[in-house]
């Protein structure tokens, strides 16, 4: 956060305050929101790790927060936490390094050009509808068990929101502009490149993050069958010794490289959208 | 219709006809814009101002007639249309095809007194500085036509004012034709040598403004002109006041 969305927020008087007054008082109010709002997660963290302790929360069911840290302290020094967290991440930048790259060919092609539109559109959008988690099935039996099926249904997952949210980025260029290229006399690539590419981009970033949420729900998914490693192999290796605390781990991890890549493609937005207003206010 | 780029200075415009469905925006034109005259393009909204200046940029393809065109034309329009993905200068530099073209940029952004805003992003351009960086895209392309489409509509008043002035001493000092469409008698009277009235799609009055330069409002002369300008546009000078 900067200054300006503090003196947003405490600019609503009419009067004339000394500038440096209003900002020291839109820092100290900033610092009391983030207060506010880590208020009711900590206040559930101690609820709940009063409940476990007084023995009111069944331990096997829900396990206590100290013994959800104690579980992920010892995955840590064994080295297995480290080990599945690796496998899962390779998946899923593996699968999205495919959804990227089919996604960003197949939307420039069916973008800037009408028979590519009229060829790669039609069954992309029918491809779409289908939920891609059902084809699960038919991935271990075409892919086997190994990591294939597994990386194979991460990209089939993310191809599809890079694919439309730049498909409409590029049909949704400001034919203004286009206009103003022709008129500077600048050749259909120089277009493309000039124009055409930097106006898609915040939709294609929308997408990637769209698609990196897509990823990490398909390998949540593709982890729990058949497999011999990751986060979603720790978790069911865990249910058959009812090991919760090691299930609530593996959520949490899975929560935290949520946050983590979003994180990342926000500040990834930052740099390649320093242009927008937005940005640069910080959102 | 053909538009013919031609190694030739002078615009002309022969027969051209434009239909917008069944009704000829410009029905069998004709007209002739000079090397290094200022001509003032004014009618009601509707007459075929823009379609004019969209055909003369290559922009818009009309059905009959001839058009022959100098090759280096620009064009600044009525909002800025800057790639807001472009510093200011990329912006002017855009498409040049000169090794120097940033050197190119900074001088034709100093023209246009901005050097200051060189690096800047078009989103954080007020309205006057987005123009002028506008205005340094058109001109660093050292165009023998300038095109102006209602450049200075969206401004406010003050800064009409200083664009105005600014592009009259660049049109003196570059010598270029240059053909402005606009709504507004004043900046017609104050800017050109030549304003023309359409009309019906065609010409209806062409009148010479004669004027010493720098021109002011206040003249005799001026306020004569003006009155036959508006009259010609429907309107007397009480109403247009």
């Amino acid at each position: 956060m900067t200054e300006p969305v503090i003196n947003l927020a405490a600019g609503g008087t009419w009067r004339r305050a000394p500038l440096s007054f209003k900002a020291r008082l839109g820092r100290f109010s900033l610092q009391r929101a983030a207060l506010r709002r880590a208020a009711t997660p900590i206040a559930f963290l101690l609820l709940w790790q009063t409940a476990s302790s007084l023995g009111w929360l069944p331990p096997r069911a829900i396990p206590a927060p100290l013994a959800i840290l104690l579980a992920a302290r010892d995955l840590l020094a064994s080295g297995a936490l480290i080990h599945h967290l690796a496998v899962s991440l390779l998946r899923v930048l593996a699968g999205l390094g495919i959804a990227v790259v089919t996604g960003t060919t197949l939307a420039l092609l069916a973008g800037l050009s009408r028979l590519g539109e009229d060829l790669i559109d039609p069954p992309l959008q029918m491809a779409r509808t289908l939920p891609f988690l059902a084809l699960v099935p038919l991935f271990i039996l075409w892919f086997g068990i190994g990591e294939t099926p597994k990386v194979a249904l991460v990209a089939l997952g993310a191809t599809f929101p890079i694919y439309l949210n730049l498909f409409a980025g590029v049909r949704g260029a400001d034919p203004k502009l286009v206009e103003v290229a022709a008129t500077l006399g600048l050749s259909r690539g120089a277009l493309i490149r000039h124009v055409i590419l930097p106006a898609a981009l915040p939709n294609f970033l929308t997408g990637l993050r769209y698609a990196i949420g897509v990823a990490w729900l398909s390998l949540v998914v593709g982890e729990q069958i058949n497999a011999d490693s990751g986060i979603g192999y720790l978790m069911m290796d865990a249910r058959d010794f009812l090991r919760t605390d090691i299930i609530m781990v593996g959520l949490a991890v899975y929560a935290l490289l949520g946050l983590a890549s979003d994180q990342g493609v926000r500040t990834l937005e930052r740099t390649a959208l320093a242009w927008r207003p937005a940005a640069r206010l910080g959102r | 219709m053909s538009l013919a780029i031609q190694e030739v200075a002078d615009t002309q415009v022969r027969g051209l006809i434009r239909r917008f469905g069944p009704t000829a925006v410009l029905d069998g034109l004709n007209l002739d814009i000079p090397t290094g005259s200022f001509i003032a393009l004014l009618g009601r909204s509707g007459s075929g101002k823009t379609t004019l200046l969209r055909t003369l940029a290559g922009l818009d393809v009309a059905e009959q007639g001839s058009v022959i065109v100098p090759p280096k034309r620009a064009v600044v329009f009525q909002e800025p249309r800057l790639m807001p993905w472009k510093r200011v200068w990329e912006n002017v530099a855009l498409g040049l095809p000169y090794a120097d073209a940033r050197e190119r940029a900074e001088q034709a952004l100093r023209e246009v007194e901005l050097s200051h805003r060189i690096d800047a992003w078009p989103l954080t351009l007020s309205g006057g500085e987005a123009q002028r960086a506008g205005l340094a895209r058109a001109l660093v392309r050292d165009p023998d036509l300038l095109l102006l489409d209602e450049p200075f509509a969206a401004l406010d008043a003050l800064t009409r004012l200083r664009m105005q002035a600014l592009v009259a001493a660049l049109w003196a000092r570059h010598g270029m034709a240059a053909l402005l469409v606009t709504h507004d008698v004043d900046e017609a009277l104050l800017l050109a040598d030549q304003a023309v009235v359409l009309q019906r799609g065609q010409i209806g009055l062409q009148l010479c403004i004669d004027l010493p330069r720098p021109r002011r409002h206040g003249s005799p002369e001026f306020a004569a002109l003006r009155s036959e300008l508006l009259g010609s546009l429907g309107l007397t000078a009480e109403e247009a006041a």
